[in-house]
């Protein structure tokens, strides 16, 4: 187990910087920097407060020496300084995490307890009417864009209760917060969860015709023992797999989600910092980004082990 | 029934059936397929007494696996539905009975030891939580204490370092040793009928021997009634006291063990004894036969029948009378019985 995390760490480090090289380059590789966007709405550049601008904030340096600059600042924990607000990187990113955070927990905790329990439901009533109706709306559901979703939800709150359910930055209470959340959350989770219960149906499904079922049976288990103590355990490896790839992707979807509901959170904040093409933050942000799922592909790992202990992670 | 009064008739003269424990009689089992309908067991009739060992023989697929899943109402339903028929454990009727009263039964006063010992026990539970929880649901026992009477069972049936090995999960145990662990489990209720599905043949020889030598000591132990379902008619002359035969999902003859090898009445019987190969014969010791004797044909798919005796087609004797109408069940000797028009022929051309 020592030299398998060694190994994780190891690789953790080589994914986050092959990725710094990459989102640098990339930034680079698209064209105008912070100074063209300020000077865009002016309708024209003026050559020498450009050189000026670029000068201070170091983009005149050479590639090589502004990359390894980043890299050497994060090394110290110097995360740079916003173009924008002119403020540490950091104490931008920050105070928006929690909301973010929030919004995709709540989203994965839509995900799980809407997609489990419903794929069970289909696959132990197999062709039946319940599995029928839930194999449409699913399909439905994965054919619904997200933001589309989005903005459904928020014309009908228009229509039916003359308000929108917009996040406001200080919300009464805890519950209050977690309401205001729940919709974009809900939203976002929909479309996963569909996916879950289709792949849960299809891997109880798979299970349930298993020999070690009938002998479940043959011992006089219930049904619901059966189901959810015999079937699911087996059964959950692929769609832990799976909550895994979508947790990995929540940051793209709350993108859209949080610029739809207008909340300020990282995802909105990330495409903000791309269009004003503040490096330091689009840098620093798409790196903790990378982070966190090569972290959470860690997680998934370990999980199988929890589940299922054929698997073991030692030499 | 014809079948059900002339067994009883037939029972009477066993002092073992006096007290049957299970009665199954006239039980059919049927898938409806789209194909059509497919008669996997067709009016079955037997009883087995308390503590008896009665085996069941035929080819694959003559519908002996379906027989014990339809007792244990495990017949996967859709496609199969059991149609008719009563199956009595201790004079009750469990095909009348609620799931839940059937699930108080199931692995408590009926048990099954399934052929596959690989594939049959839940690969991500230990072994102790797998026999803990026949126990917790049918003795309330609380969860320390089923497991430590699962340790108890795993000891009864041999296994090394018992308390260990409950720990354990089955991919870490021998094949032998599962089956061992699937009889600990199946035993641990003290059921009062067993029923063993090919038990040893997914197995080794040497452990298959193991195997049934446990089986036997613990129901004797245990007084436990054995259904013994096999194709393998060395394990019948082992192990059983009475033996069914069955072919295309019927009963084709009913015998105690010894009188069924000495004396078989159904051509199909026969057959299957013919094909058993000899040491003796197979060594050039004695002048027999070069090669195996082999039963022409084979089992007919059981889909939409035709009337008549389903061996007629592979069958040396058969006549047109077979080929129209399925035979009687007839008793012949005190507890040996067959269904074949011309068992007394057969039996006469023996005595003779």
């Amino acid at each position: 187990m020592g030299a398998y995390l060694v190994r994780r760490t190891v690789l953790l480090f080589v994914t986050v910087l092959g990725v710094s090289i990459i989102i640098f380059s990339l930034m680079r590789i698209v064209p105008g920097n912070v100074a063209d966007i300020l000077f865009e709405s002016s309708g024209y550049i003026d050559q020498e407060q450009k050189a000026k601008i670029e000068a201070e904030l170091g983009l005149d340096k050479p590639l090589v020496q502004q990359y390894t600059g980043w890299i050497g600042g994060l090394l110290k924990g110097d995360f740079g300084f916003s173009y924008m607000s002119e403020r540490p990187a950091i104490s931008e990113i920050v105070p928006r995490m929690p909301v973010t955070f929030k919004l995709g927990a709540l989203t994965l905790f839509f995900t799980i307890v809407f997609g489990i329990p419903l794929g069970v439901w289909s696959a132990v009533r197999q062709n039946g009417i319940v599995d029928n109706t839930l194999r449409m709306i699913t399909l439905s559901a994965l054919s619904l864009p997200s933001f589309w979703c989005g903005l459904l939800v928020l014309m009908f709150a228009v229509h039916v209760f003359g308000v929108i359910p917009i996040y406001s930055n200080e919300p009464r209470g805890i519950w209050h917060e977690l309401a205001l959340l729940s919709i974009p959350a809900f939203v976002v989770g929909f479309r996963s969860s569909a996916l879950i219960v289709r792949l849960t149906r299809s891997s109880m499904l798979e299970v349930l015709r298993q020999d070690y079922i009938r002998t479940a049976r043959a011992k006089g288990a219930s049904e619901q023992t059966i189901h959810y103590h015999h079937a699911l355990k087996n059964a959950v490896l692929p769609i832990i797999t799976l909550l895994g790839i979508e947790a990995s992707h929540l940051l793209g979807g709350l993108v859209v989600i949080e610029t739809v509901f207008n909340i300020p959170g990282l995802g909105r904040y990330l495409v903000e910092a791309i269009r004003w093409r503040d490096y330091p933050i689009v840098q620093n942000l798409v790196l903790f980004s990378a982070f966190a799922v090569v972290i959470t592909n860690f997680i998934v790992d370990m999980l199988y082990a929890v589940f299922d202990p054929r698997i073991k992670y030692s030499e | 029934m014809d079948s059900a009064i002339q067994d009883k008739a037939a029972g009477g003269t066993q002092p073992a059936a006096a007290k049957a424990v299970l009665e199954v009689e006239g039980l059919k089992t049927y898938f409806f397929v789209r194909q059509g309908v497919v008669k996997a067991v067709d009016d079955i009739s037997f009883s087995l007494a308390a503590g008896e060992k009665l085996a069941i023989v035929g080819e694959s697929g003559c519908g002996k696996s379906m027989t014990a899943l339809s007792i244990l109402r495990l017949v996967p339903d859709p496609p199969g539905r059991i149609v008719a028929g009563s199956v009595r454990l201790d004079g009750r009727d469990l095909l009348t009975l609620s799931d839940a009263d059937m699930r108080r039964i199931r692995g408590n006063q009926i048990s099954m030891i399934f052929q596959e010992p690989m594939t049959s026990l839940n690969p991500v539970w230990s072994i102790g939580n797998q026999i803990s929880e026949a126990l917790m649901l049918h003795q309330n026992l609380s969860r320390q204490d089923a497991f430590d009477k699962s340790v108890e069972m795993l000891k009864l049936v041999k296994i090394p370092e018992p308390a260990r090995r409950a720990r354990e999960y089955p991919h870490q145990l021998s094949g032998g040793m599962r089956q061992r662990a699937m009889t600990a489990m199946a035993l641990a209720c003290n059921p009062h009928v067993l029923l063993a599905d090919e038990p040893t043949t997914a197995l080794d020889v040497t452990i298959q021997a193991q195997i049934l030598d446990l089986i036997l000591e613990l129901q004797e132990r245990l007084g436990t009634a054995v259904v013994l379902i096999t194709h393998d008619l060395g394990v019948v002359a082992e192990t059983a006291q009475r033996v069914i035969v069955m072919y295309g999902g019927k009963k084709v003859e009913e015998a105690p063990v010894v009188e069924l090898f000495e004396a078989p009445l159904h051509p199909y019987t026969q057959g299957l004894l013919a094909a058993v190969p000899h040491l003796a014969a197979m060594s050039g010791l004695a002048p027999a036969q070069s090669r195996l004797k082999e039963i022409p044909g084979i089992v007919p798919a059981l889909v939409n029948l035709p009337k008549g005796c389903t061996f007629a087609p592979r069958c040396p004797f058969a006549s047109d009378v077979c080929r129209n109408e399925f035979p009687p069940y007839e008793t012949k000797q005190p507890g040996h019985s067959v269904a074949c028009w011309h068992a007394d022929a057969l039996l006469g051309g023996r005595h003779a």
